[in-house]
């Protein structure tokens, strides 16, 4: 007699919990021969509302702590996620085409990149900011800081290493982070929680959602409380929904035009300027007494 | 603390005989468009006045760019970007040293002008605009040709034609700061500079000229507001800049969603100045007098929330009464004028409003200077409120005009929480004595500049720009240039 298995319930990750969506719904996943493979989240607005909030109130303590801190935390994540290669690289494979190896390929390129934004937490600032030579009796220098709550909607492909390539950057810079995973490919989304809650991320830094892009885009482009918004592999109408509602607060908008090889390039993917859109540039000065 | 009040009480102003600045500088009767290096009559067969706010004296009629016109510059300047975009950096950059001198060469007549149409005092067109226009081209100019040193990493390449509208409150260092980052990345402009204020602008035209740059690079565009829009709509323009309110900020983005088109945007404010009782107060005191009125207040970045430390407040409030009671108000052209003309009879409507409100919600006005203001023109005394709670209109509102807010805190904390209870975010002042004091609460006030026991410094080395509301974007610096450029 076959023993019956248990299968897994992927689950929401907000405020550093493993919640089902407050609405109730989840959505069939169907596997590559067209099974149901799984059952995911769908989360709604309010899902994503609560999300806002507890990323809003861990924003401080994680633009807060050092950059080597920071790094830390992020490097603690690739060696989570390097411990969970096999997983993540057969997650990749339930719904999408790609042979196993290509999956592990992009989960190879996943723990990479998180190492690489580790190594730029206390190094992006020497490279994005600068001391300012005024022609006045000032001491004048410009710094990169983080902007706050920065909202991340995932490229449906690839599904891991385009989430992480997202998120990344505006932790790297010190902002929190709510995203929106792939919607044909959720199921890395929805285990990558494990790996945040796992590597001494901050509850509420990381709060991953999956579901429809329909139902939560126009809400990510004018819920207030967020400054930035980072997306891939939009259409056109998402991509409209999400510029004009960025203008009710001057939400700070990057649309990502990557596509298939461009995100295995670390030099497009993971430089300081992948980071720059993800900072506020604050220019000081001080009197001092010459030139 | 016992304040002195019966010494050192100079008179209340200084008689000074007047000393205008005579400088002649002729105005054409009629001022057309520049395109394509040429001045050219409006297809649109419109013109307006320009008057001088200071006397209403109407100073030359000033052509008005309808879509036709808005068409031929915008052609012009993708007609100009191919060779202009490859041309050698170091060919570039020599254009713009070209037009930074030309600048210091005709500085006395750029800062007439300036205060002739403006309505600013003559001391600070002279003394701060016309030096930062030149400065800035000149900062400019040595950057075309070390782009990559400032994008490590990557290859730089410009975004193509630019397309600047530009407020009136410093009009030809806005034409500067949009003008010179641009061109000196490799891109071709259409400038339009505020309706009231278009002469300097168009007066730069004739130094494009002089300096021989190509036509086409730079395009110059008069008119209002459906000129910016027939500007900011094009389809042919790759990147769109733009000073000035909030409002329309918001509508230019909204317009722009879809198209690809790249935006900076600089934006109202209502910046705090944070006066912690262990400043420098005589220092201080001329901080918040030059954070709000200096150019009458019209500066997006003014001090107009003035936060005081308690026990400091009454002296605060005496210093300041006494330092206001010396401005000197009235002719901008006067080299002794501190505060000059309200830049429009709207705008001054708008100021007077405000004020009303102030009064109508609960504040108390104090305008310190009594002078007798002209007779005719457009004037406001500066003033400040006191009794003004942070859910007050004119606490929260961007007023752009010489009217303080004073308010009060007691522990560090309660002031950066009020100074960042804002949806701008553009500048701040921070005055203390004290080095890990004025470090920490720099660090934790959200916004683009912050002048530690200083406030209103400018310098084309160092970047401009705001968070949140805001607006997106740095102009000046090494920050600058990123707005005008694409890493590939």
């Amino acid at each position: 007699m076959s023993r019956l298995t248990v299968p897994k319930t992927y689950k929401l990750y907000i405020g550093g919990k493993f919640p089902r969506t407050e609405s109730g719904r989840s959505i069939p996943i169907q596997d590559r021969r067209g099974d149901i493979a799984a059952h995911i989240c769908h989360a709604s607005r309010k899902d994503f509302r609560e999300a806002v909030e507890v990323a809003a109130k861990a924003a401080p303590t994680w633009s807060g702590i050092t950059g080597y801190l920071r790094g830390q935390i992020l490097y603690r994540m690739a060696e989570m996620l390097e411990g969970r290669r096999e997983e993540f690289a057969a997650a990749i494979c339930v719904t999408s085409s790609v042979a196993i190896a290509a999956a592990r390929k992009e989960v190879d390129a996943s723990v990479d990149r998180l190492v690489c934004f580790a190594g730029w937490t206390d190094k992006y600032q020497q490279v994005l900011g600068c001391q300012n030579p005024v022609a006045s009796s000032f001491y004048n220098f410009t710094i990169p800081v983080s902007q706050g709550v920065t909202c991340v909607v995932a490229p449906e492909e690839p599904s891991l290493l385009g989430l992480i390539t997202l998120i990344a950057a505006p932790l790297c810079a010190g902002n929190t982070v709510i995203a929106l995973g792939s919607q044909k490919h959720p199921i890395p989304t929805a285990i990558f929680g494990e790996v945040c809650q796992t590597s001494d991320v901050p509850a509420g830094v990381i709060n991953l959602l999956t579901g429809k892009r329909a139902d939560i885009v126009e809400q990510i482009a004018t819920h207030r409380q967020v400054a930035s918004v980072s997306a891939a592999g939009l259409n056109k109408k998402e991509r409209i929904t999400i510029e004009v509602g960025a203008a009710e607060s001057i939400k700070r908008v990057c649309l990502s035009t990557l596509k298939d090889d461009g995100w295995y390039d670390a030099r497009l993917c993971a430089s300081p300027w992948a980071i720059e859109p993800f900072v506020e540039m604050k220019t000081i000065w001080h009197p001092s007494a010459s030139h | 603390m016992e304040i002195e009040r019966t010494t050192n009480n100079p008179p209340e102003a200084w008689e000074y005989s007047a000393a205008p600045e005579r400088f002649p500088v002729s105005i054409e009767e009629t001022n057309k468009l520049f395109i394509d290096g040429k001045f050219v009559s409006p297809k649109s067969r419109k013109w307006f006045a320009s008057t001088n706010p200071a006397t209403d004296e109407k100073l030359a009629d000033i052509a008005t760019a309808g879509g036709a016109d808005v068409n031929a510059a915008v052609l012009a300047a993708k007609k100009a970007l191919p060779k202009w975009s490859k041309l050698a950096g170091s060919e570039r950059a020599k254009y713009l040293y070209r037009i930074a001198r030309r600048i210091q060469e005709r500085a006395r007549e750029f800062a007439v002008l300036e205060t002739l149409d403006g309505g600013k005092p003559i001391k600070e067109s002279r003394d701060v605009d016309i030096p930062l226009v030149a400065q800035h081209f000149f900062y400019c100019a040595g950057w075309a040709d070390k782009l990559e040193y400032a994008f490590p990493g990557r290859e730089v390449q410009p975004i193509g034609v630019c397309g600047q509208i530009i407020p009136w409150n410093f009009p030809l260092m806005m034409a500067a700061w949009k003008l010179a980052p641009a061109i000196a990345c490799g891109n071709t402009c259409v400038l339009k500079p505020a309706e009231t204020t278009s002469l300097t602008a168009l007066r730069l035209a004739e130094v494009l000229q002089e300096v021989e740059l190509p036509d086409g690079v730079i395009n110059i565009l008069t008119g209002a507001g459906d000129t910016g829009k027939h500007l900011a709509e094009h389809k042919m323009i790759h990147k769109l800049a733009f000073t000035g309110s909030t409002n329309v900020g918001k509508m230019l983005m909204r317009n722009s969603a879809g198209t690809g088109k790249r935006l900076t945007l600089e934006l109202g404010g209502k910046s705090a100045n944070i006066i912690f009782a262990d400043a420098a107060i005589d220092q201080a005191i001329e901080g918040i007098v030059s954070g709000i009125y200096f150019n009458q207040g019209h500066v997006c970045c003014a001090g107009s929330r003035l936060f005081v430390e308690e026990p400091v407040l009454e002296e605060v409030i005496h210093k300041l009464t006494r330092r206001m009671k010396s401005l000197r108000i009235g002719d901008p052209m006067d080299k002794n004028t501190d505060v000059g003309a309200i830049n429009s009879r709207s705008q001054l409507q708008t100021i007077e409003q405000y004020i009303k409100t102030g009064v109508a919600e609960g504040g108390q006005l104090h305008e310190a200077n009594n002078q007798q203001l002209p007779s005719r023109g457009n004037w406001c005394n500066p003033c400040f409120f006191t009794d003004i709670q942070p859910s007050h209109t004119i606490a929260r509102e961007e007023i752009f005009g010489p009217v303080l807010s004073v308010m009060t805190f007691r522990t560090p904390e309660e002031a950066i929480s009020r100074a960042n209870n804002s949806p701008y975010g553009l500048a701040a002042g921070v005055w203390t004595e004290k080095g890990s004091k004025v470090f920490e609460v720099a660090k934790r006030l959200e916004a683009g500049i912050i002048w530690c026991n200083s406030y209103n410094q400018f310098d084309a080395a160092s970047p401009f720009g705001g968070f949140k509301e805001s607006g997106f974007g740095r102009e000046g610096g090494m920050q600058g240039l990123k707005p005008y450029v694409k890493l590939v």
